[in-house]
């Protein structure tokens, strides 16, 4: 599924990275790994940062992190109000790198920065077009 | 050589649905031409526009701009860092004087973002984050600040209270200037039962959304005292970025674009943050203020919160910050703050502040952090 699907509003649908979502709609959260100096990353990057190869595998990511930060958005930007409040996490992934994304089931009491937490990947189904996504949920 | 400022202006800020943004920028430009002596406009050789395009429906601002302030066929030109645009535009007019490829240069500072509704400026600052990884799941910009307060509190015990009350301060000093868009006090309770933003962030944490110009004449100086008896002096230019995305920042509890930008500064000027007089920080968030005090060393790593708390930024205090109210209750016109505060420091210099006049000012500091922290300049300034 192209790239163009990856998040409720998406910005960036042309990326090197672009497979992401294919796996994505597989189930299987990827990042990449530097085929020189062996740099994982995620988000993923065509091009590493370190030794500025241009050359990447991808790798799959287990999901399992920390919970960094959060916080629960009352004033949403425009795209997003259909939703608000919503609750965005930072979640440091066990391999290394980071993402940000919704708090799905966990209930706002039991949020708890440096909880043990899993990210799964999710589709939009009920809407007509589908989109990919990823939400943070318990372990 | 060194180069200095010889005249500061500033318009007012807040809801101006009564000028254009041509119109605003000219205030202060003639303000700050009036406010050097003896100089008039054709001495002045460039105009620098500080903004961020992406808040008006006029495009290519300094074309607009230079034709109505009058400086046609001068040399113009923007620089945009988010909300740093202001100080980079000084930092660019510092250089072309260093380089001796202009004399005299003219920075405005201005911006006009209530063209926009708030949602669409919601939309607009929370693509400042990384769109193709962050903003796709509806982040903001209050909401990045939020992120960075929840995890300082976790972090170092920092609290809501201690936020609310860096709103009280800066409040307390915006009420006695006329220029800001809120001149009235607050009290904590006030902070604290303000609607949520983005948790822990209430209304009273954020900073408006404003228009309004600022305007710095500079020189070298061989030319300043021709122009002004008391020119104040840049002794210290810091610069620093750090990454676009969140994701990639070593730790969310402070801003390290603003811990290089300080460390070069100081360094370049020679002195200690114990020796400032009088700071203007970029408190666009009162969690922001409180990081400030931290990477600026003002105060150790994680007792920011303690250092309000104790009322150490205020006049009196061990160093006033943000006593012409700050962003918080000046309003933040992006691209005129970093302008805005430079001017706050030449009057302070200059002992030209009244009321909110810090006693002895010999040293300054600005501290005008962009986006999420990609930018950030600290600049030091002496009489």
């Amino acid at each position: 599924m192209p790239f163009k699907y990856f998040g409720k509003i998406n910005f960036t649908p042309y990326t090197k990275v672009d497979k992401f979502s294919d796996y994505l709609q597989k189930g299987k959260l990827m990042g990449t790994k530097c085929k020189i100096c062996g740099e994982l990353y995620f988000p993923p990057r065509a091009d590493c940062l370190k030794c500025m190869s241009d050359t990447f595998q991808w790798i799959e990511f287990s999901g399992r992190g920390k919970l960094h930060s959060f916080t629960k958005i009352y004033a949403a930007p425009k795209g997003f109000e259909d939703i608000a409040p919503y609750t965005l996490g930072v979640v440091d992934l066990e391999e290394g790198g980071r993402l940000i994304s919704w708090i799905g089931d966990i209930p706002e009491n039991d949020l708890k920065i440096n909880m043990k937490v899993k990210v799964v990947p999710r589709m939009f189904e009920e809407i007509p077009e589908i989109k990919l996504y990823y939400t943070i949920e318990k372990q | 050589m060194k180069v200095g400022i010889i005249g500061i202006g500033h318009g007012k800020f807040g809801n101006r649905s009564d000028a254009t943004v041509q119109e605003l920028a000219f205030e202060p430009f003639k303000e700050a031409i009036e406010n050097a002596n003896n100089l008039r406009r054709e001495d002045i050789d460039a105009l620098i526009v500080g903004s961020v395009p992406e808040y008006h429906m006029q495009r290519s601002l300094p074309g607009v701009v230079a034709e109505y302030v009058g400086m046609n066929p001068k040399s113009t030109w923007l620089t945009e860092a988010a909300c740093a645009s202001g100080s980079a535009a000084i930092r660019t007019a510092y250089m072309s004087i260093k380089s001796g490829m202009h004399d005299i240069v003219a920075v405005i500072g201005v911006q006009k973002m209530r063209e926009l509704s708030t949602e669409e400026i919601l939309a607009l600052m929370g693509r400042v984050g990384d769109v193709q990884w962050e903003s796709i799941f509806g982040t903001t910009f209050p909401g990045y600040y939020a992120l960075y307060a929840k995890r300082h509190m976790y972090e170092f015990g920092t609290t809501k209270e201690q936020m609310a009350l860096v709103a009280v301060k800066n409040h307390f000093y915006g009420a006695m200037n006329p220029y800001a868009f809120f001149q009235k006090e607050v009290t904590k309770e006030r902070v604290l039962g303000s609607d949520d933003v983005a948790s822990p962030v209430n209304v009273f944490d954020c900073c408006a959304n404003a228009d309004g110009a600022a305007c710095v004449i500079l020189t070298n100086e061989k030319l300043a005292k021709k122009f002004n008896d008391t020119p104040i002096w840049f002794e210290g230019l810091g610069s620093a970025s750090a990454q676009m995305s969140l994701l990639r920042r070593p730790n969310l509890v402070e801003i390290p674009s603003a811990i290089e930008a300080a460390k070069q500064a100081y360094s370049q000027a020679k002195v200690k943050p114990s020796d400032i007089s009088v700071a203007d920080v970029h408190d666009c968030f009162t969690i922001a203020e409180i990081m400030a005090y931290e990477n600026l060393g003002f105060c150790d790593k994680g007792k920011g919160g303690k250092f309000i708390e104790e009322k150490q930024s205020y006049i009196g205090g061990q160093t006033p910050v943000n006593v012409d109210g700050g962003l918080k209750a000046k309003g933040h016109p992006v691209g005129a703050t970093g302008v805005s505060m430079t001017t706050e420091i030449v009057k302070q210099l200059r002992g030209e502040a009244g009321k909110r006049q810090v006693s002895g000012a010999e040293i300054g500091l600005t501290h005008n952090v962009g986006g999420i922290g990609q930018y950030t300049f600290v600049n030091i300034l002496k009489r």
